[in-house]
Order: structure tokens, then sequence, then C-alpha cells
């Protein structure tokens, strides 16, 4: 999603929502991502308005002090920026991959299920298994921090049985624009 | 997920990130400076360093990777750094070749104002620097686009030579720009005069 983007041209403007919007918008993260009132409150506090800054192809960032937080593409599910998730890891499901995926990872490549599934990899078990369409973070084998934010095409379940074509498409990775932008 | 169960903010986990590359250090080794990323961590987190890249840990690291996989990697690795290096370079000289022009345009019979162009291939934010211009001669100063599409910042006023004198005295906002890349640009003869 962020392979192209620079400010000075997809970024169409910047504006504070209603505070009746912000206040959805915080319903939406707090549904949609485990992280709890007090922690949000922690990162976005309630007196802070939350900046829409509109981009191109529908994407649109939160920020706050210029900090991008969040982000969106149309009305798809709000994905926590790479930062945030470092700062707080536990607020998405997490997926790992194998060294040998890093590599294209950092080059903008959506993760294929075998390095989700190989010996390096991680997927949830088969109890905690996730559906299609959830916002996942992406760990690597061997390191402690997220390298990008995902959403899964595949089921975890179906994953392990496909083993085939893409099972996490990418939204933001380390060193790719929006990562680039630590203010906006 | 509810707020119920968990009354207290669970605090941040600070991260520290490479100034080299931006990235996690964890993360150096895929970037394209890792060997300043590497100079940068010795430097500055001593102990870090050598919990990354100490010999145990280089070898717990090949982790389920096959040997020619990582030889593979590091040649990439390797590459990748070279090219950086060559862009960058390349940026360099560019930058140093662009000039700065400012020119003097005709606005109304008698009137005038001075459009400058090419600040910011050196590092000149141009709001900042319009700002200052415009307190400086006090006229009005604003960034605007021109006809190509690029950013120039034009100045109220016929103030060529001074604002030649305030760049090359390379003060305040200025200091990047080296005298000797600035010049003022006669404005073409237009139809009719």
């Amino acid at each position: 999603m962020f392979n192209k983007f620079s400010p000075s041209t997809d970024v169409t403007g910047q504006t504070p929502p209603k505070s009746s919007v912000q206040r959805s918008i915080r319903a939406a993260i707090l549904s949609q991502c485990k992280i709890g009132a007090e922690t949000l409150e922690q990162v976005w506090p309630k007196k802070e308005s939350l900046i829409h800054v509109k981009c191109r192809n529908h994407i649109s960032i939160y920020t706050i002090h210029g900090e991008p937080l969040f982000f969106q593409q149309s009305d798809g599910p709000i994905y926590p920026t790479l930062r945030l998730l470092h700062k707080y890891p536990f607020i998405l499901p997490r997926v790992g991959i194998d060294r040998g995926a890093i590599r294209f990872l950092l080059s903008g490549a959506n993760m294929m299920c075998p390095g989700l599934t190989s010996a390096g990899g991680y997927l949830p078990p088969p109890e905690n298994a996730l559906p299609a369409g959830t916002p996942v973070a992406v760990f690597a084998e061997g390191k402690e921090h997220a390298v990008a934010v995902g959403i899964t095409k595949l089921g975890t379940e179906e994953m392990r049985k496909v083993n085939k074509d893409i099972g996490v498409e990418i939204v933001t990775h380390l060193g790719d624009e929006l990562w680039n932008q630590q203010t906006l | 997920m509810s707020s119920e169960t968990q009354p207290e903010p669970v605090q941040p986990i600070e991260v520290l990130y490479c100034q080299v590359c931006t990235f996690p250090p964890e993360y150096c080794e895929f970037g394209s400076s890792f060997t300043r990323c590497k100079e940068w961590l010795k430097e500055s987190h001593p102990a870090l360093y050598d919990k990354y890249y100490s010999d145990e840990a280089l070898q717990s690291k090949l982790g389920t990777l096959s040997l020619e996989a990582q030889a593979k990697l590091e040649k990439d690795t390797a590459e990748k750094e070279a090219k950086a290096e060559k862009k960058a370079d390349a940026a360099l000289k560019k930058k140093m070749a662009s000039q700065v022009s400012i020119k003097r345009m005709e606005r109304n019979k008698r009137k005038f104002v001075t459009a400058i162009h090419g600040l910011e291939a050196f590092d000149v934010e141009l709001k900042k620097a319009s700002k200052f211009l415009a307190q400086k001669f006090a006229t009005g100063a604003s960034v605007t686009k021109n006809p190509q599409g690029q950013d120039e910042i034009v100045v109220q006023g016929d103030v060529a030579e001074d604002v030649l004198e305030l760049i090359e005295s390379r003060t305040g906002v200025f200091k990047s720009v080296p005298s000797a890349n600035v010049v003022i640009v006669e404005e073409k003869k237009k139809k009719g005069e």
C-alpha cells in the first residue's frame, strides 16, 4: 500500500474530524485491535484531537501531533502503524515468517504460505485459528520486533492445508514510505 | 479487549531505532547501509552490538536457513549496500551541480517580483525561508508553484541583489547553500518587448 507514497503528492488534505466521528473511530479501534481503553487513552488522550490525513487511493492516516498512529483504506479495517505496533506488540494477533522471507518482505512482497508454515514461521495453533481478512502483526524468525503489518488472505488453517500462494498480504512494512514518514 | 479487565494502561515498549537506517537494529542487516549501522551500534550501544553480532549470535541466527541461502543473502546485502552508496554519491553530485536561480520578473510596468528557484535541492525549507525573507525585506513573500509545477519562493519587490548577498553570506536558513551555485538570471524577453 505504501510502496509509493510521498506527502507532497499523495496527501490531499489534513482535517480534524468531528468529535462524533472521532468517537466512532475510537470505538472501531477498540473493537478491532486488542488494545485496552486505558492504553489507547495513553497513545491518544481524549483531549487531543485526532488529525485525519486524507491521501490518494482512499487511504486515511490518523495522526496525533503529526505522528501517524492508525491508517485505513476506504472502509477497511483500521491498522496500527508499525511504530505503534512496536510499542504495543500485543494489539494485533501475531504470525511469523522464516528468515528467508524477510528479505522479500522488506522489498514489499506479500507473504506466501510456505514462509509461514515452515519451521521458522509461526501460525497460531488450531484453537486460536484466524479467519481470512484479519489484520495481523508479522514477526520474523529470530527477531524481537514486528517487521510488518498485514492482513490474512486465507484462514490460518487453510494456509496449513493449501500451503501455496499468498497467505498474508502486507499493508505496511519496515522501510516503506509510511515508515519513512516519521511525522506528517 | 474490554476496558474493565485492563484497568491499568500498559506501558509502551521503548524500541531503539538505528540512527542510520531507522530500523530496529536487529533489522539493520537487511538495510542498505549495514556497515555504517554496525559502526553506529558498536559506538553507541556496545552491549547490543555484542548481542547481535558476536560469533554465537551469528551462528544461532542462521536458524533454519541453509548455508547457501545465507551466503546469497550476504552477497545481496553487500550488493545492495554498494548500490545505495553509489546512489547517494550520485545524488550528492547532482545536488552540488544544481543551481539556485534568482529571477526578477515584471509584474505591473514599474513593479517587480523576485522569484528564487532551486533552494529545495539544498535542504532549505521553503516556507521558513520565505518567512525569513519577508521579514528581512519587510515585503510579502510566498511559496508558489511556477508554470513548470516546481515550488519557488516569490518575494515582492526587486530584491534580487539583496537576496543574492543574503544567500552568499550563508547565514540562518541558507547555511547549506554553496554561494558558487547561486546565480541571477535575466528574464527572457517576452514577445513584443
